[in-house]
């Protein structure tokens, strides 16, 4: 809007009345999502926000990398990475040096724009998603109550399926622009399984807007914060979720793209130094996203179980309030980042007729008894 | 035919039960097993910091010994050399001086004793062969370098330290393996 403003004087006056004209109405409603609302304290305040929920989501997923290896080490009786640091708890920043050390090759016979492009639209639909999640209720700084959340639009949900597909685009690309036939035959296994199961998602995610009636992350929170977790109301669809969103990450039983036995290294075979690293971080970075959009949709988010927030938020105020929240929330996503390796390291992998024949014969028809019964439920009980 | 042990089952070929096909109750009894495995205790040594206990008839790396008043007992026969089956010891003799009293014990010594430990066996029949009690093998088993010349030890690189002049080092290389004199 920024640019717009200076590109175009003309539009930039327009802009400057409409501004003046909702000053003058000071109609709140509008305030939150128009041009009025964008103040200099409003643009620090978001800016503040996402460069410390990337920079969050960048460590956990640089610590997720170090879990996942601990974690697949005791699962098989053995220690783990434990010599860099205490724990190996510098391991992933070894790591990371390493992979920037490493010399960058791209092939020869790849498309460059598109093999550079691949790992940053891996990266860029990853870290995008974080956008519209509720970490917390409000605090106050300054003066100024803000809102944990970087925009609670109202298709919150929608925002994230759309992301999410975009998700896709990476693998593709990457894959193509290598010019090798298993990054090829990889990049084609990762968007026809992410497809398939991106269905049984958003009908699961359906049948749990019935029960809400809304799209934005942040009413479903509050509902959840007033009454039962969605989870009691939609197990079955929480299943179906959990199920896809093990699909849509890549992750191990659904680890088709990726492959390492039979497809070498999948669709970032041809990749090298820290473009691989991108491809790897992404991967881990959308396991935090939906442990987060678990959490938040059918565990209630940043909401602390067994205690009134509302009552918290009277005794304790709101910025001890909204920590004890975002603590509450990272201790569930901890949970299910765990709960994500705990299976990656239980379960072989799928073969591919069986990942499609689960995808298409199993999870649609059960996402779409889920939404019919749900559909009736909601109908029987409203009408 | 019988079984060989009692562990040996037969191949279930029944086809699949409902409950079995519904995937999920076998992936939990799976993530059961596997979150046991979690909490059990590693049986990791973790090896510079922990050492497994060794046997007492370990062969690790050779050490040429001293005698009580420090002084070289090798005497340079070469029995070591014959006896060894990987040919990775040499050895040159000299004739000890009147001033060089002090340092060997006989009236011959080797002015140059090499083991390549490339080619060493560990199989301590130098150890038998000696005489004199000169090479035994030490409870040392880890050599680790960047170039393969580095790996053909010295004399100096396998002399025990003096125990007149650094007793606690002596103490230290002696070990519990020498035969004590």
């Amino acid at each position: 809007m920024m640019i717009s403003i200076k590109a175009s004087p003309k539009r930039g006056k327009a802009l400057c009345v409409c501004c003046k004209l909702l000053i003058v109405d000071l109609d709140f409603k509008y305030m939150q999502f128009c041009l009025l609302a964008i103040t200099k304290a409003f643009l620090i305040e978001k800016a503040v926000l996402i460069t410390i929920v990337i920079a969050v989501s960048l460590v956990i997923a640089m610590y997720s990398t170090w879990a996942e290896r601990k974690v697949a080490g005791f699962i098989q009786d053995r220690l783990g990475p434990n010599r860099a640091g205490w724990g190996g708890l510098l391991q992933p920043l070894a790591d990371g040096m390493k992979l920037f050390m490493k010399e960058e090759i791209i092939p020869n016979a790849s498309n460059k724009f598109l093999f550079i492009l691949g790992p940053g639209v891996a990266m860029l639909t990853a870290m995008m998603t974080s956008a519209v999640i509720p970490w917390g209720n409000k605090i106050e700084v300054f003066g100024r109550s803000i809102d944990l959340q970087i925009a609670d639009i109202n298709i919150g949900i929608l925002y994230i399926f759309g992301v999410v597909s975009m998700g896709v685009y990476g693998i593709m690309i990457g894959g193509w622009a290598s010019n090798n036939k298993f990054s090829l035959l990889a990049a084609l296994r990762g968007a026809s399984q992410m497809i398939s199961y991106e269905l049984a998602m958003g009908m699961s995610i359906i049948a749990l807007l019935m029960v809400t009636g809304s799209l934005s992350l942040k009413t479903i929170v509050e509902q959840q914060s007033a009454g039962w977790w969605n989870f009691f109301y939609q197990p079955l669809g929480f299943l179906i979720f959990m199920v896809c969103a093990f699909a849509e990450c890549n992750r191990t039983p659904f680890d088709l793209p990726e492959a390492e036995s039979e497809l070498n290294f999948g669709y970032h075979q041809e990749y090298s130094s820290m473009k691989l690293g991108f491809y790897l971080f992404a991967e881990y970075i959308n396991m935090f996203i939906s442990s987060t959009l678990m959490a938040t949709l059918y565990f209630g988010g940043y909401d602390i179980p067994f205690v009134n927030d509302a009552n918290l938020l009277s005794s304790l105020g709101p910025n001890l309030t909204a920590t004890l929240q975002a603590l509450a929330l990272f201790a569930k996503i901890f949970f299910f980042i765990f709960f994500f390796m705990w299976v990656r390291w239980t379960v072989p992998r799928f073969r591919y007729d069986q990942l499609m024949n689960l995808g298409w014969r199993g999870m649609i028809p059960l996402a779409l008894a889920n939404m019919v019964i749900t559909a009736a439920f909601m109908l029987w009980r409203h009408g | 035919m019988e079984a060989l042990t009692n562990r040996s089952k037969a191949v279930d070929r029944r086809p699949m039960s409902v409950w079995e096909k519904a995937y999920l109750p076998e992936i939990a009894k799976g993530m059961g097993v596997t979150l046991k495995h979690f909490f059990k205790k590693k049986p990791t040594i973790s090896f510079p910091e922990e050492t497994r206990p060794f046997s007492p008839v370990f062969r690790g790396l050779q050490v040429l010994n001293r005698d009580e008043k420090g002084r070289e007992r090798c005497t340079a026969c070469g029995l070591c050399a014959v006896a060894c089956p990987a040919e990775a010891i040499t050895m040159e003799a000299a004739e000890r001086k009147q001033e060089e009293q002090h340092l060997y014990r006989e009236e011959k010594y080797a002015a140059r004793y090499e083991i390549n430990m490339l080619r060493c066996i560990f199989c301590g029949l130098c150890e038998e062969a000696c005489p004199k009690d000169a090479i035994y093998l030490s409870e040392t088993f880890t050599p680790a370098n960047y170039k393969r010349e580095s790996f053909i030890y010295s004399k100096q690189d396998l002399l025990i330290p003096d125990p007149v002049t650094e007793p606690e080092l002596y103490k230290k290389a002696l070990g519990d393996r020498a035969k004590k004199s």
